[in-house]
């Protein structure tokens, strides 16, 4: 029978979850990394077992973790006192440097400011890391400031793929949260297709495994940006897509989910009869690509659930006619938010579906949505939750 | 040999309790005892001073014999005690946070 094995980051430590194919019953392992923010942890496709980690902290900075055994053990690629010493420098699996130089990328130092100045770019941590699709060794991390690096030996070192930047980056400015780049979707159909987003500068593609990007942002429109429609500026949230699809988009914007069906080069709006278009994560169900989900949140100013009623939104349709998912969720008094990562799919039939809020609950529905049970109730605050559906 | 207290955290990254001792070959300057202290647990690069510009990490402290060292200059001679054993170097995360 099939195991489910959940990863949670938090804002105090990594937690890995465990089930067989019923999802009934869970083991609940960690924290590892207690005390540090965990922003992201995902397995490779590769190689179930091989995990990555990232370990952040304001005061000691940004901490790579890799695990080969599922998340049991966990090492710091290269931190390892190496015997040899031709070896190559230990202990910089957590240096991320950006390419300033003209060879191989853009000479780009600075990026626009709140205040509409020009700031240079400071790496602060690591958001999202997404394992290459065939290499358990090769994988991207998505940073703050916004960039996109990428390992190519497990994660020992890490070296920028550039030409993002030069997709305007001196006109991209931060969200509240931060200059981050959050979504990495690799096309399981095209190795050379990449699609990235970030907050708040909007969404973006490369047909050449990340050499080279231009934004994909037509069709969105931003009010409270000067030019409503500009090719970049849009505060993007999160995209997903159904891996048998992968031209097709659904992208929870700041406010608005929008959907393309021509990879990003134009976009709809099919928020519909949501109570709220305001939100943080989307999600495809694992088997029907056109069976979306996604979390309303109030608004901008306040991110809890519409009526303190925490309901997932379910379309059959690719959008625009949703349905609320409440058996098992709270249904008054409830101000927790789900954040842009923290929201996954398994891949059993009935598909399950999984989110963690900023409450410490990590909710679980094997049935597609149907119906919802917490697997845990009191973690920290949850800041990303992923899924690996395991033989 | 210099005597050097991890905060927590990095103890943890390192995997050592309580202090370190560190040797250093030259003189004994703030900035040779990191070196040192990064030669010998490489997995604490990055987390008490920045990779590229080797400055301190904002809310990362440096103390000792009752001083603050924070902002000395690297090449500063640590006091006599330190270098001597007789007192530890402290590496402080500043209370902040939650």
């Amino acid at each position: 029978m099939s195991r489910i094995r959940v990863l949670v980051g938090t804002r105090k430590g990594a937690f890995v979850l465990g089930s067989d194919g019923k999802r009934e019953r869970w083991d609940v392992s960690g924290p590892h990394f207690g005390g540090w923010e965990v922003y992201h942890m995902k397995g490779s496709p590769a190689d179930p077992d091989r995990l990555y980690a990232s370990q952040t902290s304001a005061w000691f900075g940004q901490i790579i973790q890799r695990s080969s055994d599922g998340g049991k053990t966990w090492e710091i690629p290269g931190g390892e006192k190496l015997p040899n010493p031709n070896d190559p420098p230990g202990g910089i699996s957590n240096k991320f440097v950006y390419d300033t130089s003209p060879g191989t990328g853009k000479p780009l130092t600075t990026h626009q400011w709140y205040d509409g100045t020009q700031h240079p770019w400071e790496f602060k941590r690591v958001w999202h890391l997404e394992p290459s699709l065939a290499d358990p060794d090769t994988a991207y991390a998505g940073v703050e400031d916004a960039s996109l690096f990428r390992t190519t030996d497990g994660g020992r070192s890490w070296h920028e793929l550039p030409g993002l930047r030069g997709a305007q980056g001196e006109r991209w400015a931060p969200g509240a949260g931060g200059l981050c780049l959050h979504t990495i979707l690799l096309d399981p159909g095209d190795p050379r297709r990449i699609y990235i987003a970030i907050s708040a500068a909007g969404a973006f593609r490369s047909e050449d495994a990340g050499q080279t990007w231009r934004p994909i942002n037509r069709g969105l429109k931003s009010q409270y940006i000067p030019d409503p429609e500009a090719e970049v500026g849009h505060c993007v949230h999160r995209i997903a897509m159904h891996p048998s699809r992968p031209g097709v988009l659904f992208m929870q914007k700041h406010w608005d989910v929008m959907r393309s069906d021509d990879a990003g080069d134009s976009w709809r709006e099919v928020s519909g009869d949501l109570p709220s278009d305001f939100g943080f994560p989307i999600e495809v169900h694992a088997h029907e690509p056109q069976t979306v989900y996604v979390v309303p949140i109030k608004s901008d100013s306040e991110h809890f659930p519409p009526e303190g009623k925490l309901r997932v939104y379910r379309s059959r349709s690719g959008g625009n006619e949703w349905e609320p998912l409440t058996k098992g969720l709270p249904q008054r008094d409830c101000y927790v938010n789900v954040l842009r990562d923290a929201m996954a799919v398994d891949a059993l039939d009935p598909c399950g579906v999984y989110f963690g809020t900023t409450g410490g609950q990590v909710y679980a529905s094997p049935g597609g949505g149907d119906s919802w049970a917490p697997i845990v109730r009191d973690l920290p605050a949850v800041l990303s939750v992923e899924v690996q559906t395991l033989p | 040999m210099i005597r050097v207290v991890l905060p927590h955290h990095l103890r943890t990254l390192a995997r050592v309790g309580g202090e370190v001792e560190i040797e250093i070959g030259g003189p004994a300057t703030r900035g040779a005892l990191l070196d040192a202290i990064e030669d010998r647990y490489p997995m604490l690069r990055g987390t008490i001073r920045d990779h590229v510009t080797r400055k301190r990490r904002p809310f990362v402290r440096f103390f000792a014999c009752g001083e603050d060292l924070s902002d000395t200059p690297a090449d500063a001679p640590l006091p006599g005690p330190v270098a001597g054993g007789a007192e530890p170097f402290l590496i402080v995360g500043a209370l902040a946070g939650g």
